[in-house]
């Protein structure tokens, strides 16, 4: 458990990190005692600043919930992290890769709300009823932490990592799809780098969806209606770098790229 | 034909009946690729003598990553014979197999017979009756999985059994490139893939083989399914414990091992 002072001190050396697009030493490293309490404070401290630099939240993710990221960390539980404004990019929109530090693409299905998800005791079924629609979109990732050298504490200070977003404009609601086996591939340049499917967040990412209001209910946050949602990859991240071109295609929902100058 | 390709069919006949791996064909004789087909092509002629049918054709190392590591340019190709057919519900005994392993894959049922050269993904999926979802159980008469192409071609690459998943549909309006799928092992969900993986599509692959079969003066026949290569790893099968894909659209098939 961090003091106060520590926390914004580490809440104000990740938002230098981001405003140079220069990485620091992972917060586990310098903080020995950093814990996931002191972690959400931290990425709260740096939203609280955004917000009153004038960004809006206009939803959240959901990271760490694919199997095999939380194995890699060492976790059993996803993370979260919250999505203001100037973080939506358009579709097929070209993006400066020096935006950020060390960017990495994933593909993934966005939720958007219609009705508000209040937990706890939010579940598949309130998912379900209380999404609008499902549209196919790209998540830009980024570390502020050098290498990506990345504990659990880590990502949540940073904000479970995100970066940008990228949304195709194609709704598909609930009702004619099955949520957790849309296949998707992502291209890199024309070539497909990663295959997977939208089952491999958690098994199905509404059941991220409802995590993240059970969550989010912890810290007395309701989900809004107009609230994206990103609940998790269904491959494995893919570096990106100014000169790339990254095309996600996926069952039923249809298709979304961005590129990087 | 050689003593040497003779002599190799007796090797891998022998460990399919004794249930026992051997060492790469290719540490004992010089096979090129062609020559592994010509260990395969014998191996089924003894088999057809003895009475199995060929029901079909499977395809191997149609990931790029698995080429890269064989030194491949192309994926490699196998029999399915009415041996190797496999019941939906029944469990499959693994110590009828050396070491079974299981990949989950998108099955074309072919309604005319395909040859090359010249043959496209969309004359394939013109000629195919139905698409299925399949497990296929395969298992290397080679100690720990190891050989180089010419020695999985000479096994008629890793063939045991294959099941068929219960539910038939046409090709029409499904893009099979994207058809996803969840890979379980006891409820456990170990990788997710879709229809690309393999050659980027399917019928990308079957109409390689084609391609492939005419150069040999030989076709995907009328009702052969075509098994068109594993999307992903596969997994190890042991007794007391199933494997269950699960596909978009192709419905899930189960292989419970005892």
């Amino acid at each position: 458990m961090l003091t106060a002072e520590q926390q914004r001190a580490a809440a104000q050396s990740l938002r230098a990190a981001e405003d140079a697009r220069a990485p620091i030493a992972a917060l586990t490293e310098t903080y020995a005692d950093i814990d996931v309490v002191d972690a959400y404070e931290i990425q709260l401290v740096n939203i609280r600043r955004r917000l009153e630099e004038g960004s809006l939240i206009r939803g959240h993710k959901v990271g760490l919930s694919a199997k095999a990221m939380q194995q890699m960390l060492g976790v059993h539980e996803p993370d979260y992290g919250h999505l203001l404004d100037h973080m939506f990019v358009d579709e097929g929109a070209a993006i400066e890769a020096g935006r950020f530090c060390q960017p990495r693409a994933e593909i993934e299905v966005a939720f958007v709300l219609g009705r508000p998800l209040q937990g706890p005791g939010v579940t598949m079924a309130d998912v379900v009823r209380a999404t609008d629609y499902v549209l196919p979109s790209i998540e830009i990732v980024d570390s502020r932490l050098a290498d990506w050298k990345i504990k659990i504490q880590d990502t949540i200070a940073d904000n479970a990592s995100s970066a940008a977003l990228v949304l195709g404009g194609r709704p598909t609601r609930l009702h004619d799809i099955d949520p957790a086996l849309i296949g998707a591939n992502l291209r890199k340049n024309g070539e497909i780098v990663e295959t997977g499917c939208s089952g491999a967040v958690l098994g199905n990412p509404a059941i991220a969806v409802a995590w993240l209001a059970n969550k989010v209910a912890q810290f007395g946050v309701a989900l809004e209606p107009g609230h994206v949602i990103m609940p998790g990859s269904c491959t494995r991240m893919v570096p990106v770098a100014a000169g790339d071109h990254i095309r996600a295609d996926f069952d039923v929902l249809g298709a979304v790229a961005v590129s990087f100058t | 034909m050689s003593a040497a390709i003779t002599a190799c069919a007796d090797l891998v006949e022998s460990a399919v009946a004794h249930r026992t791996a051997m060492g790469r064909l290719t540490e004992q004789h010089a096979l090129t690729l062609d020559d592994g087909y010509a260990v395969q092509d014998e191996v089924a002629r003894r088999r057809l003598a003895r009475g199995e049918r060929v029901v079909g054709a499977k395809l191997g190392l149609t990931s790029p990553a698995k080429q890269q590591q064989m030194q491949v340019a192309e994926p490699v190709y196998g029999r399915l014979f009415s041996g190797g057919l496999h019941p939906a519900n029944e469990p499959v005994r693994v110590d009828t197999l050396i070491h079974p392993r299981v990949e989950p894959e998108i099955v074309l049922i072919i309604g005319q017979r395909l040859a090359g050269p010249g043959v496209s993904a969309a004359d394939v999926l013109a000629a195919t009756d139905w698409v299925c979802c399949g497990l296929e159980v395969i298992d290397s008469r080679y100690a720990d999985f190891s050989f180089t192409a010419a020695d999985v071609v000479a096994d008629n690459t890793s063939e045991a059994k294959v099941v068929v998943g219960p539910a038939m549909h046409r090709p029409d309006g499904l893009d099979l490139s994207l058809i996803g799928l969840l890979l379980e092992v006891d409820g456990v969900q170990v990788a997710t893939a879709t229809g690309a993986a393999t050659m980027g599509h399917p019928a990308e692959a079957t109409a390689m083989l084609a391609n492939f079969l005419g150069a040999r003066g030989e076709a995907i026949e009328p009702g052969w399914m075509v098994f068109t290569g594993g999307l992903t790893a596969a997994v190890p099968l042991a007794a007391g414990h199933h494997v269950t894909a699960t596909f978009g659209h192709l419905g899930s098939v189960t292989v419970r091992g005892v």
